[in-house]
């Protein structure tokens, strides 16, 4: 067992924190989320610079070779800045798959420029009718000459306005789960695009029998290529929540010594420090657990699944126990816009309806109970 | 005991039931039932509609134009109103400052203020809070300065709740700033267009525009606009936070909420099967639903204590404590059966007029908005911690 981090990881983890307080203040968020889909980020060219874009994915793709604990250090970062760029939805989880299971010419064309910053690439799979569930879609894919034909809706894809294509799943007629891509320019794709709550930027998209040459194709079995990138999104996610968390905590912390009432600060009042060590021990605890997840990943399959939804589960109560009572704590204030803390809140309320809340990750916890038993 | 509706009490369901089915305006309903914000139009038409049905006065008695119910049928009364999606009376007015006026006022703010209310002529706001005076109440710093016939008042206000469209603020003031905290305080009756009153917008987390700043500079306020004598403005002040905190149990609010997300739990699908069947879930709709048959039964047991026409006293803040508890849980497992769709925001259509072309969108908009907007329910009338203080001292005596 070794807690520590690596003297790069620590140098990461510090570059980070510098380019998040001169990068992401309240205001350049402001601007960040006002700045129209698909213009050039400069913060996403600094990300490319820093290596950023390379770190999460193999030599052997081209990548930096960068482990659990190297997403984790950049997640958590992210987290901490609320930090509006597509880093998990138009880098990691597309990039992913095509790692997984893009032929060469395929990653050259699509993954070499993913991590040189050229473009970025959404993932297609909610569909909402499925809940949180990637694998009963009812979108199909039909062979159709030599190509195939695409035709359904999906939900929710995130930074699909931003990206070049999408990699989206469909189900084949032998009922296996396929993975095609679909450049954003193709005839009979359409998109409605919006804000989330938590300042995402998402399309629904609509396949009216989209034609696509077999080139197109990623995989006609990427089931499990596509749960072992949920995975992967899931620990991302949560060690973006914990870094969300832990200013959640901090300014929260401070408020309470800053803002008197009766006389006091309001850091005297027993109950509320009380409350605020209550905070505090949600946060440490889901700090084990984003570790534990993003340790994971490299494990077998279902040892990896179990611990990752352990995780999520547990990773979405603290953030919701944090975000409602970071603004009870603040009082009025928490409740407006203008007080940072509310955005963090919303982010960290809503982290559990991605990839999975606690509900879906409670029963794939206690299914995994039954079958040891 | 007896917890069963008398045949009477059932022919008065059936009657508000009937009312509500038949003068609801069907497009005030509809923004009520998708969580959309109504305009002062809206809330003034509805108003208007059950004044002249003589039932916009709930809570007043009868020689001052209520109409004369008792506590039971109050509650029937609420619980239909929510369960079809009618408004929320706004409460500023008729269940806020009428009290006050009624039991502190003298005759001619009487006769003067309480029939305009009944009338939906005046549009109230509550001057309470300010920026360095929130919990602690009692240490606002509005200044009043007597000049002849007139105050001049200097300060800030703030939260104040839908003040964009109040033409009158009742205030509290500081007309003594040497007397004890809580001796130097006076209750005004504000004009909003009195020049020298500047209104801002606070925009909540949920993207509303639901409350502001008010900012009072030099305000003249006619001495005869005092309620009660100078100095004895905590007493009003206290009585009526009492009345805003007996609404705040929200009893009508809740079993809507809950019978809405009994519905979708059973629409929405998790692999297959009504998400309610998910036992984890269900079993936290189950625990919401137990606490609000308790609820129900011991908000009616503290009306009833106060049968003789008082309000309860700090039973009234127990029953926030748990009304707002209980409608934050139903809002936040609302939320949490909507799954990925509650998380497109269009504040647009929440805030505004635009439209949403899938009607599906359009059903589950409101969801985590609406979320976040309840977590102000433990925040305002007195927030959850200091109420539960009040219980502490005053019904435990610790
Ligand atoms: C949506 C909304 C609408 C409102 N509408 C109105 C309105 O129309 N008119 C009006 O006058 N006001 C209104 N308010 C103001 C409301 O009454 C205040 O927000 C409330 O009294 C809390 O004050 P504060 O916000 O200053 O929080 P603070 O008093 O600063 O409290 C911050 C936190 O500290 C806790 N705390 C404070 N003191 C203690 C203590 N002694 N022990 C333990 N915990 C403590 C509080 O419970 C809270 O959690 C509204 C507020 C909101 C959010």
């Amino acid at each position: 067992m070794d807690f520590s981090l690596s003297d790069e990881q620590r140098m990461l983890a510090d570059t980070l924190d510098r380019l998040m307080a001169d990068r992401v203040s309240p205001e350049q968020r402001r601007t960040m989320l006002e700045a129209p889909a698909g213009a050039r980020s400069p913060l996403w060219q600094t990300f490319a610079e820093l290596g950023l874009l390379h770190m999460p994915f193999t030599e052997e793709v081209g990548g930096l070779g960068g482990d659990g604990t190297d997403l984790m250090i950049i997640m958590q970062a992210l987290g901490r800045g609320l930090v509006p760029e597509p880093y998990l939805a138009g880098l990691v989880l597309p990039g992913e798959l095509l790692a997984r299971l893009g032929d060469a010419e395929q990653r050259e064309r699509w993954l070499t420029p993913l991590l040189e910053g050229e473009h970025q690439l959404a993932l297609a799979w909610q569909e909402n009718d499925a809940r949180y569930d990637a694998h009963g879609i009812s979108t199909t894919a039909r062979r159709d000459g030599d190509g195939w034909r695409l035709d359904g809706h999906k939900q929710l894809v995130f930074n699909a306005a931003s990206a070049l294509a999408m990699l989206v799943t469909a189900r084949l007629d032998d009922g296996r789960l396929g993975l095609f891509v679909v450049p954003a320019d193709t005839t009979g794709l359409s998109r409605h695009d919006y804000r989330t709550i938590d300042d995402q930027l998402a399309s629904d998209l609509t396949l009216d029998a989209i034609a696509l040459t077999n080139d197109a194709c990623l995989g006609l079995d990427a089931a499990q290529a596509l749960d072992a990138t949920q995975a992967l999104g899931r620990a991302a996610l949560c060690a973006e929540a914990v870094g969300a968390m832990e200013v959640a905590c901090q300014q929260t912390l401070d408020y309470l010594k800053e803002r008197r009432q009766f006389g006091t600060p309001l850091s005297a009042f027993q109950s509320l420090q009380h409350r605020m060590v209550d905070m505090h021990l949600h946060l440490e605890q889901a700090r084990s657990m984003a570790i534990l997840a993003t340790t994971s990943l490299a494990l077998a399959d279902n040892e990896r699944d179990y611990r990752i939804a352990a995780a999520k589960a547990y990773c979405g109560e603290a953030a919701r126990f944090i975000a409602e009572q970071a603004i009870q704590l603040h009082g009025g204030m928490g409740m407006t816009e203008e007080c940072y803390v509310s955005h963090y809140a919303k982010r960290l309320v809503m982290f559990d309806h991605y990839l999975g809340d606690v509900d879906h990750h409670l029963e794939y916890v206690s299914d995994h109970l039954l079958n040891v038993a | 005991m007896n917890l069963t509706y008398s045949a009477e009490e059932q022919a008065f369901r059936q009657e508000v039931h009937d009312f509500l089915a038949t003068c609801l305006p069907d497009d005030i309903r509809e923004r009520v039932r998708l969580g959309r914000r109504l305009s002062a139009d809206d809330h003034v038409r509805w108003q208007n509609i059950l004044s002249e049905r003589g039932w916009l006065a709930a809570n007043w008695p009868e020689d001052h134009g209520g109409p004369g119910w008792g506590p039971v049928q109050r509650h029937i009364f609420d619980e239909a109103c929510a369960a079809a999606h009618a408004p929320t009376v706004v409460p500023f007015g008729v269940n806020m400052v009428a009290p006050v006026i009624m039991t502190f006022g003298s005759e001619a703010q009487q006769r003067y203020y309480l029939p305009r209310i009944l009338a939906n002529q005046d549009w109230w706001c509550q001057g309470y809070s300010e920026p360095g005076a929130g919990s602690d109440l009692a240490s606002l710093k509005t200044r009043a300065v007597r000049d002849g016939d007139h105050y001049i008042v200097t300060g800030q206000k703030t939260w104040t709740t839908l003040g964009q469209h109040a033409n009158m603020m009742f205030c509290l003031v500081r007309t003594d700033p040497d007397a004890k905290k809580q001796a130097g305080i006076s209750f005004l009756l504000i004009d909003m267009a009195s020049p020298g009153i500047t209104v801002r917008p606070i925009i909540t987390l949920d993207g509303a525009h639901e409350v502001n700043e008010v900012f009072l500079d030099e305000v003249r306020v006619p001495v005869a606009n005092r309620i009660g004598e100078e100095g004895q403005g905590w007493t009003c002040a206290k009585f009526l936070l009492t009345h805003e905190r007996t609404g705040i149990a929200g009893l009508g609010h809740a079993k809507q909420a809950l019978s809405h997300l009994k519905s979708l739990a059973t629409r929405v699908q998790h692999r297959g099967r009504p998400l309610l069947e998910l036992a984890s879930f269900r079993q936290r709709v189950v625990k919401a639903e137990l606490e609000l048959m308790a609820l129900e039964v011991t908000n009616l047991r503290v009306i009833a204590a106060a049968r003789d026409g008082s309000v309860p006293g700090a039973e009234s803040s127990l029953l926030k404590v748990r009304g707002s508890e209980l409608r934050q849980e139903l809002s936040e497992l609302t939320r949490r059966a909507l799954g990925p769709a509650a998380l497109p925001f269009f504040p647009d259509f929440l805030h505004g007029d635009a439209e949403l072309d899938d009607p599906a969108q359009a059903e589950s908009a409101a969801g985590a908005a609406q979320y976040f907007n309840r977590r102000k329910l433990s925040i305002y009338g007195g927030a959850n911690e200091i109420q539960k203080s009040i219980v502490a001292k005053t019904i435990l005596g610790m």
